[in-house]
C-alpha cells in the first residue's frame, strides 16, 4: 500500500492542480488576515470557506483521479498485489496531497501573521484538523461513487450532487424539518441529524471550541446543552473518525469484487 | 500452464463466456481470436484476476488463482490501453513498476531496443500515443516471467516498432515461454502464432493449428479461413 501511496503522491505533488489549490488557501490566508487584521474574526470566515470548499475539492479530486487512473489500476492490478492495497494506496495518495496543500497553503500567512504568538493557535489548529477531515471524508465518498459507477458522466455527477446535498440542501431539509414536527421532541432527531452530516459537524466542533453561542445555532445549542463542550466536542471528532473509517472500509469491499 | 474449466462470466444481462474450457501447456505462442464482443479480453483478464468469474476455475502453474495475487508475479501482463500517470517520468514509472514487482529487471536493455533512452526524463503526460506503448512493451518484456500475455499489443505502434516486437516475441518463445496474444490484425497473428484458440459465442469453438483451420474450412489462406467461420456462424 505504501508503495503506491508514494507514487500517487509523487504524481499528484508534481500536478498543476495541487499548486493551484495551494495558492487558493495561500491567497485566501492572506487576503482574511491583512484585511481583517483580527485572527479570531479570520478563524470564523475560513471556517465558513473550508467546511464548503474543502468538500468540493475532495469530491472533484477524488473522482477525477479514479476516473483518470483507470488504465493504469489496470496494469497496477495485474501485479502481484493485493486489491486492497492499490486503492487504500491512491486513495490516501490523493487524500495526502490534498491536506498538505491546505495545511501548507493556509499555515504559511498564518505563521508569518504571528499565529504561533497568540491563543487563537489551538482554534487554528483545529480548523486545520476539520479541513483534514473533510478532505479524507469526501475523498473516500468521491472514491466510493467512481468505483461504483463505469460511466464517468454519471459518476461525476452524483459525486457533485452528493456534495450539493450535504453543503447545502441538508441544512434547509433538516430546518423544513425541525418547522414541520415542531409539536414533537426534536431534540434526539437533531442531534441525530448533525452526526449524519460531517460539513455539520465539523462546523459544531470548531464553534464549541470558539464558543460563540450566537453561531452556535440550533443543534450547536443542542449539543453542547446535551454534552458539555468537552464532551460534545469529543463526540464530533470521534463522529467524524467514523466518517472516515466507514467509506474507507467501503473501498476495500467494493474493489474486492469489482470487475476491470 | 494455463487451465481454465467451465468459465462463466455475466456483465448485466451480457453472458460474454458461457463456459470455456481451455489448457494450454506447452510453450509457444497462442493467439486469442474471435468477432468483436467474443469474451477474448474477458478471458485474459480472468486469468489475471481483473474481471471475477461468476462460475469455473482458473489454476496458472498448477495452482487455483483465488488463493492470492503472488502468481502474477510469473505474469507479464501488455495491457490494451497505454495510459500512465501523467506527471510521473518515464524512469520514474519504470522504477514503480520494479519496486512493486520486487524481482529483477532488465530495463535498460528493452529501453534501448525502444529508442526510449531520450524519454527517460519526459513526464508520460508529454509522450505520444506510439511512445507510450513502446514504454507499455518495455514495462511487459523487462521481467523475464514464463507467461507472457498481450492484450492487443500492435496497437498504434509504427512499421520499424512492430517488427521490433515481433522479434521480440519470438526470442520469448524461444527462450521456451507462452505467450497468450489477442490481435485483430491477421497478418500480425498469422505471422506470430503457433496455435489459434477460436471464441465464439463465449465458448472455444476452435483450438489448433492455422493449417488446421485451413483445412477445416477448405481454405487457402488463413483470413479467409476466419472470415468462412464468421460467415458460417452468422458472425
Amino acid at each position: 500500500m505504501f508503495k503506491i501511496l508514494k507514487y500517487s503522491f509523487y504524481d499528484l505533488a508534481r500536478s498543476s492542480w495541487t499548486y493551484v489549490y495551494f495558492s487558493f488557501y495561500f491567497l485566501l490566508g492572506v487576503v482574511l488576515l491583512f484585511l481583517n487584521n483580527d485572527l479570531d474574526k479570520a478563524v470564523i470566515t475560513m471556517m465558513n470557506v473550508i467546511i464548503i470548499i474543502v468538500p468540493l475539492i475532495g469530491t472533484i479530486f477524488g473522482v477525477m483521479y479514479q476516473y483518470n487512473a483507470r488504465e493504469f489500476t489496470e496494469l497496477l492490478l495485474a501485479q502481484p498485489l493485493n486489491r486492497a492495497s492499490i486503492f487504500l494506496g491512491q486513495y490516501f495518495g490523493v487524500a495526502l496531497s490534498l491536506s498538505i496543500s491546505l495545511v501548507v497553503g493556509l499555515g504559511i500567512p498564518f505563521v508569518f501573521y504571528g499565529v504561533f504568538l497568540s491563543t487563537v493557535i489551538w482554534n487554528f489548529f483545529l480548523l486545520l484538523i476539520a479541513g483534514i477531515f473533510l478532505t479524507f471524508i469526501f475523498t473516500a465518498i468521491a472514491y466510493n461513487i467512481a468505483l461504483l459507477n463505469e460511466n464517468r458522466i454519471k459518476g461525476f455527477g452524483y459525486a457533485i450532487l452528493f456534495w450539493l446535498f450535504m453543503a447545502v440542501m441538508y441544512d434547509g431539509l433538516f430546518l423544513l424539518s425541525l418547522i414541520v414536527f415542531d409539536e414533537y421532541p426534536l431534540d434526539t432527531l437533531s442531534l441525530l441529524g448533525t452526526i449524519l452530516n460531517p460539513i455539520d459537524l465539523s462546523r459544531i466542533m470548531i464553534l464549541l471550541k470558539l464558543d460563540i453561542s450566537a453561531l452556535l445555532g440550533y443543534t450547536g445549542a443542542l449539543f453542547k446543552q446535551f454534552f458539555g463542550t468537552p464532551i460534545g466536542f469529543f463526540i464530533s471528532l470521534l463522529s467524524l473518525t467514523v466518517w472516515v473509517i466507514l467509506p474507507t472500509l467501503r473501498i476495500v469491499v467494493i474493489s474486492k469484487r469489482k470487475d476491470f | 500452464m494455463v487451465k481454465i474449466q467451465r468459465l462463466e462470466k455475466k456483465f448485466g444481462k451480457n453472458r460474454v463466456l458461457s463456459g470455456v474450457d481451455l489448457e494450454i501447456s506447452k510453450s509457444g505462442i497462442f493467439s486469442i481470436l474471435g468477432p468483436n464482443g467474443s469474451g477474448k479480453t474477458t478471458l485474459i483478464k480472468s486469468i489475471l484476476g481483473l474481471v471475477i468469474p461468476d462460475n469455473g476455475s482458473i489454476s496458472v502453474f498448477g495452482k487455483n488463482i483465488i488463493k492470492g495475487p503472488a502468481y502474477r508475479r510469473h505474469i507479464d501482463y501488455l495491457p490494451q490501453i497505454a495510459n500512465f500517470p501523467n506527471n510521473l517520468k518515464v524512469k520514474e514509472l519504470v522504477q514503480m513498476i520494479k519496486d512493486l514487482r520486487g524481482c529483477r529487471a532488465d530495463d535498460m536493455h528493452y529501453v534501448e531496443y525502444f529508442k526510449l533512452t531520450s524519454f527517460l526524463n519526459q513526464s508520460l503526460g508529454s509522450l505520444s500515443g506510439g511512445t507510450k506503448q513502446k514504454v507499455n512493451i518495455a514495462l511487459c518484456f523487462m521481467f523475464d516471467s514464463p507467461l507472457l500475455i498481450l492484450d492487443e499489443p500492435t496497437t498504434g505502434l509504427d512499421p520499424i516498432s512492430l517488427i521490433r516486437l515481433k522479434d521480440l516475441i519470438k526470442k520469448a518463445k524461444s527462450k521456451g515461454k507462452t505467450i497468450l496474444i489477442t490481435s485483430h490484425i491477421m497478418r500480425f497473428v498469422e505471422d506470430v502464432s503457433d496455435e489459434i484458440v477460436f471464441l465464439l459465442d463465449g465458448k472455444v469453438y476452435f483450438k489448433g493449428s492455422i493449417s488446421d483451420l485451413k483445412s477445416k474450412t477448405n481454405q487457402q489462406d488463413f483470413e479467409h479461413a476466419i472470415a468462412t467461420v464468421f460467415s458460417e456462424n452468422h458472425v
